[in-house]
């Protein structure tokens, strides 16, 4: 019984996910939602916001800097959790004691 | 790893591979690449230092002391950024109207904080992969 109100459930989410799928616009078409005056306003005036003719460096590192500089917190991250682990698995007693990880 | 022609091959190619990555770094506004390819170029330059040499000299050439002060200070350097934006009365991380040099088109030392943005991003890039390396390869 259990297994089968599961089922109907899944079965009930699968037609939710196939009905947004059908009603998702076709790939690459040019009347995309995505396709909107932003694109416009980066090729008209970036180099004009800039000075950089690099349109792609231009967006990442002035008008999307924020998400550029959440990816480099996220390396920061990655490399402190990396070296913690590290030290805790090692379990080395000089690690413990606070000296560099060079000793 | 001690062999010859190793040795020799990346002694002649490892500082064109980080002039090469420099180059990709500080043209980051003006070609393509940028900070996170050209980081990768010079983290690449690092390893392959490691894999010829040993971890000992390249723990000389490339300490952790170093990479450590790189990273933290690159993003401090980031944060310092947006945060000259705010002391000039506007949002955080304005670029060009919050007095940062716009210089000419096409210039090196144009296109307001973008290319300090490059060289940070591009120096934490590969002192992260470099002390990534050392870190897991210290383990055998």
């Amino acid at each position: 019984m259990k297994k089968l109100i599961f089922a109907l459930l899944l079965c009930g989410l699968l037609f939710i996910l196939i009905a947004g799928i059908l009603e998702m616009p076709a790939l690459g078409s040019i009347d995309n939602q995505s396709y909107n005056e932003v694109a416009h306003y980066y090729i008209d005036n970036s180099i004009n916001d800039t000075n950089a003719p690099n349109m792609i460096s231009a967006i990442m590192t002035d008008y999307r800097f924020f998400d550029t500089l959440g990816e480099t917190i996220v390396l920061f991250t990655a490399i402190t959790v990396v070296i913690s682990v590290r030290i805790i698995a090692a379990g080395k007693s000089h690690y413990m004691k606070g000296d560099d990880i060079d000793g | 790893m001690d062999d010859l022609i190793v040795k020799v091959i990346s002694k002649i190619i490892i500082p064109f591979m980080q002039v090469f990555g420099i180059f990709v770094i500080m043209h980051g506004h003006l070609s393509p690449g940028g900070g996170f390819a050209g980081g990768s170029i010079l983290g690449a330059s690092l390893i392959l230092l490691t894999l010829a040499f040993g971890l000992k000299e390249a723990k000389r050439k490339m300490p952790h002391t170093i990479s450590k002060i790189v990273e933290t200070g690159a993003i401090l350097l980031i944060v310092s950024l947006g945060l000259f934006g705010i002391l000039s009365g506007y949002n955080f991380l304005t670029n060009g109207e919050a007095g940062f040099h716009l210089g000419r088109t096409g210039e090196i030392i144009s296109a307001g904080f973008i290319p300090i943005a490059t060289l940070a991003i591009g120096l934490k890039v590969g002192s992260t992969l470099i002390t990534l390396f050392h870190t897991i390869i210290e383990e055998d």
